[in-house]
């Protein structure tokens, strides 16, 4: 905790622009969140059900306060905000809302968000919104233990068996084009780095490829081409699996309008 | 010593309430007892993810969101406790879980039961942690170390998983009209399975006076059970739902309550394989360790490289 203003609970943004930012970053922690908890009692070993619910955890108690925290500029609540909101109104990034794949996807998908979110923490830790720096904060020191477990996977899976070695790869494949969506800087991003909020999210990329092609070498992995670049998802715009994920999340919710839970 | 010595030992350190610890010679029957039972809760705790996991990604605000998915990471390190615990006894963790998939080792029945609304969420956590713990808190004092240890700590995390099931009923039982009636429906269909977690009555308990014996056992099934039903009648009127057995009322004369006859037809029924998920259970199980095969072959693998190269191995996080 770095000043009074961030241990005042209901505490609310300067203006709609912070607000907005921290529902993005809300709304990734929470979707991420969401695909994670998915492999709940199917993972490859009971340390990884363990393991990956922890994460999911984590990344749902930062979507918790990140929501909470940017809602409260509108009067909405983190609950107003997951459940009540449509497909074109969740910001996430599309790696996010990605389907889980095999383990080897879900792993891969892990570090590369894992690593960014890491890099974007670090940064936001001096952030001149005494909130998010404290926020970040708390979430720098779990999202370090995401990337030491989603690392040590990558280098087991891919330097493992021929036939991991071989899945890994597909799944970077098919993973890594999400990935440029993580570092296209807008007008929100551009005026957070003006004030001093939050870093340009292009800024973060050297350390972040550093960082990960540094795992994946040595996991005998091959770094796909930057061809395609798929994005959209800070505009609403999702991924067709996106809506059947939010149907699911939201519909119990929705059926009891105004109940207490 | 030769075992006549051994044996005499063993049940003086019983007689006197010590602890028997891995190293300790013991009858081979203590031994296997207990590898059944051990391996038994384990596989308990591991399938009774399901059910609940069943909901996670349903849940209706992300405060019960986060509970669960807390609740169901604890049940995950509850099982590998447990299995550790086991292990001690020199059975692996690989051998229990194929004799699980195999249908030689069990599994608690009341998991065989579906998760059809929310509350049962809810009614999990109440009446199945809360008859867990009924039966668990006694084996924190069984005669076998490594397992009244695990028990210990496993208390303690099923004492809140059960206040925070009978919080959550009690949210849903004072809601909306509808909220209150799926938390009695779901009531409705748990009360008779979580007295059946006890097991089957003590006068068709054959293994019971040999585990008493051992100091593995406290106390019967009948009193578990009654211990049980004790605690729930006044919870339930707390809660303001209704125990769905017109049988239930109290007896001065006994200082308890008198229940109903249970069905042990359906016991014995889900015993066999025949109630609602037995089938799904298993093959949810089955599937995520097949489908995980090659990522625990990968491990192995790595780690055997490494250890070639007299690396040292990054530790299984
Ligand atoms: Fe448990
Ligand atoms: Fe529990």
């Amino acid at each position: 905790m770095t000043s009074p203003v961030s241990e005042q609970p209901g505490a609310a943004p300067a203006n709609a622009d912070v607000a907005a930012y921290a529902i993005r970053l809300g709304d990734d922690a929470l979707i991420l969140s969401h695909r994670l908890s998915e492999w709940t009692a199917h993972a490859p070993q009971i340390e990884e059900d363990l393991a990956l619910a922890n994460i999911a955890l984590d990344l749902l108690g930062q979507a918790r306060t990140l929501l909470a925290y940017g809602g409260a500029f509108s009067g909405r609540s983190e609950d107003d905000l997951a459940y009540l909101r449509e497909e074109r109104q969740f910001t996430n990034l599309q790696l996010t809302e990605i389907e889980n794949g095999d383990f080897a996807v879900t792993m891969i998908r892990q570090l590369l968000f894992s690593c960014y979110q890491h890099e974007l923490y670090r940064d936001l830790e001096s952030s001149t919104d005494a909130q998010l720096a404290a926020i970040a904060a708390k979430a720098v020191k779990e999202v370090s233990y995401h990337v030491e477990h989603a690392s040590t996977w990558v280098l087991r899976l891919g330097d493992g068996t021929e036939l991991s070695h071989d899945r890994t790869q597909a799944a970077l494949d098919a993973v890594w084009p999400y990935s440029h969506e993580l570092f296209v800087d807008d007008e929100l991003v551009r005026r957070m780095a003006d004030s001093g909020v939050g870093p340009l999210p292009s800024v973060l990329r050297p350390a972040w490829l550093g960082a990960v092609q540094d795992v994946l070498t040595e996991a005998t992995l091959v770094l796909p081409d930057d061809d395609w670049q798929p994005s959209g998802g800070r505009n609403g715009l999702h991924t067709e699996g996106f809506g059947y994920l939010l149907a699911e999340m939201q519909h119990l919710h929705r059926s009891h309008p105004g109940a207490q839970w | 010593m030769d075992t006549d010595q051994q044996q005499v030992a063993f049940d003086a350190l019983i007689a006197s309430d010590g602890r028997v610890e891995p190293r300790d010679w013991m009858p081979e029957g203590y031994r296997k007892t207990l590898i059944r039972q051990i391996a038994q809760h384990a596989h308990s705790e591991i399938i009774g993810m399901q059910p609940e996991g069943n909901w996670i990604t349903r849940a209706p605000s992300l405060r019960r969101k986060a509970i669960l998915l807390a609740k169901v990471q604890d049940e995950a390190g509850h099982g590998l406790y447990l299995y550790s615990a086991a292990e001690t006894l020199g059975m692996s963790r690989e051998e229990m879980l194929d004799l699980l998939h195999a249908g030689r080792q069990r599994y608690s029945s009341i998991f065989n039961y579906p998760t059809p609304t929310w509350a049962d969420v809810a009614a999990i956590g109440w009446l199945v942690d809360g008859a867990a713990i009924t039966n668990q808190v006694p084996l924190t004092r069984c005669s076998y170390g490594p397992y009244a240890r695990a028990m210990i700590r496993i208390c303690k995390e099923e004492s809140f998983h059960q206040r925070q099931g009978f919080e959550s009923q009690l949210q849903l039982s004072n809601g909306t009209p509808e909220q209150h009636a799926m938390a009695q429906d779901a009531i409705d269909r748990w009360w008779w399975p979580s007295l059946m977690m006890f097991g089957p009555p003590d006068d068709d308990s054959p293994n019971s006076a040999q585990s008493t014996a051992w100091g593995i056992k406290r106390f019967s099934n009948d009193e578990l059970r009654q211990r049980f039903v004790d605690i729930c009648v006044p919870q339930a009127q707390t809660l303001g739902l209704t125990l769905p057995d017109p049988d239930l009322c109290w007896n001065a004369e006994r200082g308890h309550y008198d229940y109903g006859v249970i069905d042990w037809t359906e016991f014995q029924q889900v015993l066999k394989g025949n109630g609602p998920c037995n089938r799904q259970r298993i093959a949810t199980r089955r599937q995520a360790h097949s489908d995980g095969a090659w990522v625990r072959e990968a491990a192995a693998a790595y780690a055997a490289k490494k250890q070639a190269a007299g690396a040292t191995v990054p530790v299984a996080a």
